[in-house]
């Protein structure tokens, strides 16, 4: 109901109020530049970042997946922290590294005595690709690299013996097995990019604007709600097309095609050229993803006259600005609690929807499957979109409820919790439950007994999830959000937008406590989970 | 001059040796096969000879060329993997035409070739199929003719028809052979299976723990292994711990044997090998002389085979041995005492180990 009510009302709106069926609405929207070029560049950028992904991200699938060195499962853990971190710290960290103010910038100008920042990346489309590529990395390495993993290196051995030098050999023989891998991968960093919005909207600056960005002006500067709810199922339809996309290629890459364990595809690091190749692919996460986070934790420290914990300490103190009707640090609180309700909401949403998806027998779960999943699919600023003009009214009205975000929340996160808890409900044997029942368990002891302690701790698993999910998620929040509880996105996007070293400061302060946030929870949930890569 | 010589290989693998100096030459149409068990280090030394291992000691040296330092595909050679390796990603004649087009051939030419390689292997309607879909006979033929489109200066095979089961392999050896000869390629070849290297190879090289232990034509290697160690692999029973003394007599726990002229210049501690057919029950009529050179024992076995009876029987020290007795000789009770004379023919005198 949180979910398709919404999404009704954005149907509704872009029928009712853009003329017959939106044909005002659809003709404005292609008849104006602006807004064929605003689906111009968030395809284009989307897809140049995903070819520039590709070309950082291949070479250290190959390290991953072919070499054995030490703390390499800690390392991969460790790629994968940016994947998980909120857009507005991702953009921080970009800013606090390579911005005007940033880190780079400062010693630039210092050292050569510069009288202006050298670097001017600020509201260019570089500093995007770049958020991207830092964004994505893991995604490719992750899942390119556990299929690269597994093939059999015997493979290459014959096309060598039989002539083919190591180019041909790449060429002709391990990109075209590792192409199912590759689109898939590829495809969901696509899609991912499509709908970057945090990233946009605050690296771009005025002058980038996907279709999220452009939802959110015309929503929330604009009101002008028919052309948000057109862009809205724009935005869903592609969104849609492009996750189908994704699932078929997907199912193709799970195919088994003649895989090897991975004890046996491993080498160890030996010679000059080994060195080499494995030290530049440490470089590269070295500079792309560990710089950025470096950037942003010493900023946060860092004022004009050196250390100093002034931002930090700022975050406690009510300053009577309009910006910020609540001392700074309330939003931590308000951010917790939302993330709390979130897990709480999405765990008991998700566990019978799981265990409901597990009743194979019926025609109507298969139907329901894709059903379930679709908020996957619906990106977060269209979901909160939906949210604010359907629940702003009669015969719900929630508009000023803090129940809302939790809710937008919770829709975020629940497909999340599914997928972790439903693997494990499938894994376990029929004929576990029909022991249990021959021995004289009821249904719900069945449940209670074999089935919830079996799937705990798949079930903590999505339980982190939904909890990182919500405390980093902006999208939805900046749209849904009232200003008197705002969370520690919606704060550091504030200040962010302000002048000012302090106000500077404090958001590369806060977004280091939301990063030290999630960066824990998904580092937890590395921990706990069982063993199940690849899994997006 | 030897077409390849393979010239002190040691190669050590996480501080275990798995081949220690191995040294051979195979001539030009030559068949050499490597048998041993598993984890003898066969197989490394056929991609030590590939290109595909880097040794670390030792040349390959072929056509009287130092191939240290020479990559893999530079090689000319062919290799068939033991699960065949097919690209799963080719069709039957996109995997038979690879090594042609790695040698930028004209496309006909390419085509015509890989189409005489799939006739040789009788995969001629199998062209446009996916490897998938193949049987795992066809896979290995699939593999024989991608391996040999390119002409290679030499083959290797290693484990050609491990991953196919008992009937196919005994099939399909027989075919290996007939294809191999009809080309007259030289070719090095991996088995841990006894049948096949007798059936397919002019020479074998028995390596055991690294080492070469012995090359020989499969007939002498049957007959006279080296050494109780290329015995024991080979599965040759009656092994027996003698001394011998000058003159040619063996003595041992069942008796005193008497040995051919060959051996007779070596005393001391030695093993003998004897054939299970060397042994005859002692006719009545045997001068007192002729009675010396005897066995005696326990029988512990004695069953009718149809042709012939298997005897085992034990010394008083817990040795057993076993021997075929023709369907004339009078039958025996388990339990009673035997004698028996051994043909000095069917006696080898194995190496010290």
């Amino acid at each position: 109901m949180f979910f398709f009510y919404p999404l009704a009302s954005i149907l509704g709106v872009s029928l009712r109020e853009g003329g017959p069926w939106g044909s005002d609405v659809i003709g404005r929207l292609f008849s104006s530049w602006i807004y064929v070029r605003v689906l111009w560049f968030t395809t284009w950028q989307a897809a140049l970042s995903t070819v520039l992904t590709l070309a950082v991200a291949l070479p250290g699938a190959y390290v991953f997946a072919r070499y054995r060195f030490p703390g390499k499962t800690l390392i991969l853990s460790l790629t994968a922290v940016p994947f998980v971190l909120p857009s507005v710290v991702v953009a921080a960290a970009f800013q606090a590294l390579l911005g005007e103010r940033g880190l780079l910038n400062g010693w630039l100008m210092g050292a050569l005595n510069l009288p202006s920042p050298p670097i001017t990346l600020d509201h260019t489309i570089w500093f995007i690709l770049l958020a991207h590529v830092f964004y994505n990395y893991s995604v490719i390495v992750r899942i390119v690299g556990n299929y690269w993993s597994r093939l059999r290196p015997v493979t290459a051995e014959a096309a060598k013996m039989l002539g083919a030098s190591p180019w041909r050999v790449f060429f002709e023989i391990t990109v075209p097995l590792l192409m199912p891998a590759i689109l898939a991968a590829s495809m969901l960093v696509f899609i991912f990019c499509f709908s970057s919005f945090g990233v946009i909207l605050i690296l771009g600056g005025p002058r980038f604007s996907t279709i999220e960005v452009e939802i959110y002006r015309q929503a929330v500067h604009l009101f002008n709600l028919p052309m948000a709810a057109v862009l809205s199922l724009l935005q869903i339809l592609l969104t849609l097309a492009f996750m189908g996309v994704y699932t078929t290629l997907q199912r193709s890459s799970s195919l088994p095609v003649y895989t090897e364990s991975r004890s046996v595809t491993e080498k160890r690091i030996t010679g000059m050229k080994d060195w080499i190749f494995v030290g530049a692919n440490g470089l590269v996460i070295l500079i792309l993803l560990c710089a950025p986070i470096a950037a942003l934790m010493v900023r946060s420290f860092h004022a004009q006259d050196g250390f100093t914990l002034d931002f930090y300490r700022s975050l406690f103190m009510y300053r009577d600005q309009s910006l910020f009707p609540i001392a700074p640090i309330a939003a931590t609180l308000y951010s917790v609690g939302f993330a709390l309700s979130t897990l709480v909401l999405s765990v008991s949403i998700a566990l019978p929807a799981a265990v409901l998806l597990t009743w194979h027998r019926f025609r109507i779960v298969r139907f329901l499957d894709p059903v379930l999943m679709l908020p996957l699919a619906t990106s977060a600023v269209t979901l909160g979109f939906g949210f604010i003009i359907a629940l702003d009214e009669p015969p719900l009205n929630l508009r000023t409820s803090l129940a809302l975000i939790p809710l937008a929340h919770t829709l975020v996160a629940y497909p999340f919790v599914v997928r972790s808890v439903l693997p494990a409900l499938r894994s376990i044997p029929k004929e576990l439950k029909e022991a249990a029942s021959i021995l004289g368990a009821t249904p719900l002891q069945v449940f209670f007994g074999v089935i919830m302690p079996i799937v705990s701790r798949a079930v903590m698993v999505g339980a982190v999830f939904a909890f990182t999910i919500s405390i980093g998620e902006f999208g939805a929040t900046v749209l849904v959000a009232r200003p008197q509880t705002p969370t520690m996105t919606l704060a550091i996007y504030r200040f962010l937008g302000q002048p000012g070293e302090m106000n500077y400061g404090c958001a590369m302060a806060m977004s280091t406590l939301l990063m030290a946030v999630t960066a824990g929870g998904f580092l937890l949930l590395d921990r706990i989970r069982i063993a199940r890569e690849g899994e997006f | 001059m030897p077409l390849l010589q393979v010239q002190d290989i040691s190669k050590t693998f996480d501080r275990t040796r798995v081949l220690d100096r191995v040294a051979f030459s195979l001539d030009k149409g030559g068949i050499l096969c490597l048998l041993g068990p598993s984890g003898c280090g066969k197989t490394t030394l056929l991609r030590i000879i590939a290109g595909l291992e880097t040794p670390d000691s030792g040349r390959i040296v072929f056509d009287g060329r130092d191939l240290t330092g020479v990559e893999p595909f530079k090689r000319s050679f062919g290799m068939m993997f033991q699960e065949f390796a097919l690209f799963p990603h080719k069709d039957v004649l996109g995997n038979v035409a690879f090594g042609l087009r790695m040698q930028g051939l004209p496309r006909e030419e390419i085509m015509d070739r890989a189409r005489e390689m799939l006739a040789l292997v009788g995969l001629s309607d199998h062209e446009k199929r996916n490897v998938a879909e193949l049987s795992g006979g066809e896979r290995q033929r699939v593999a024989l003719a991608r391996t040999l489109a390119p002409r290679p200066r030499l083959l290797l095979l290693d484990e050609p028809l491990g991953a196919l089961d008992r009937a196919l392999r005994e099939h399909l050896m027989v075919e290996l052979k007939a294809i191999l000869k009809t080309i007259s390629v030289t070719c090095v070849f991996v088995t841990h299976d006894q049948a096949e290297a007798y059936a397919m190879a002019d020479r074998i090289a028995v390596i055991v723990d690294g080492r070469i232990e012995q090359i020989d034509l499969p007939e002498r290697l049957y007959r006279n292994p080296y050494n109780p160690t290329v015995a024991r692999f080979l599965g040759l029973q009656n092994l027996l711990e003698v001394t011998v003394s000058p003159g040619g007599t063996a003595v041992s726990e069942f008796g005193l044997l008497r040995l051919k002229d060959l051996a007779q210049d070596r005393t001391g501690p030695a093993v003998l090998l004897i054939q299970p057919d060397a042994a005859r029950m002692i006719p009545a009529g045997m001068s007192e002389k002729e009675r010396l050179f005897r066995i005696t024992g326990i029988v512990r076995n004695f069953l009718y085979r149809g042709k012939y009876y298997t005897l085992e029987v034990e010394s008083s020290r817990g040795t057993r041995l076993l021997f075929d007795l023709p369907d004339d000789s009078p039958a025996l009770s388990v339990g009673q005492e035997v004698s028996m004379s051994v043909d000095p023919e069917g006696i080898s005198v194995l190496g010290d180990g």
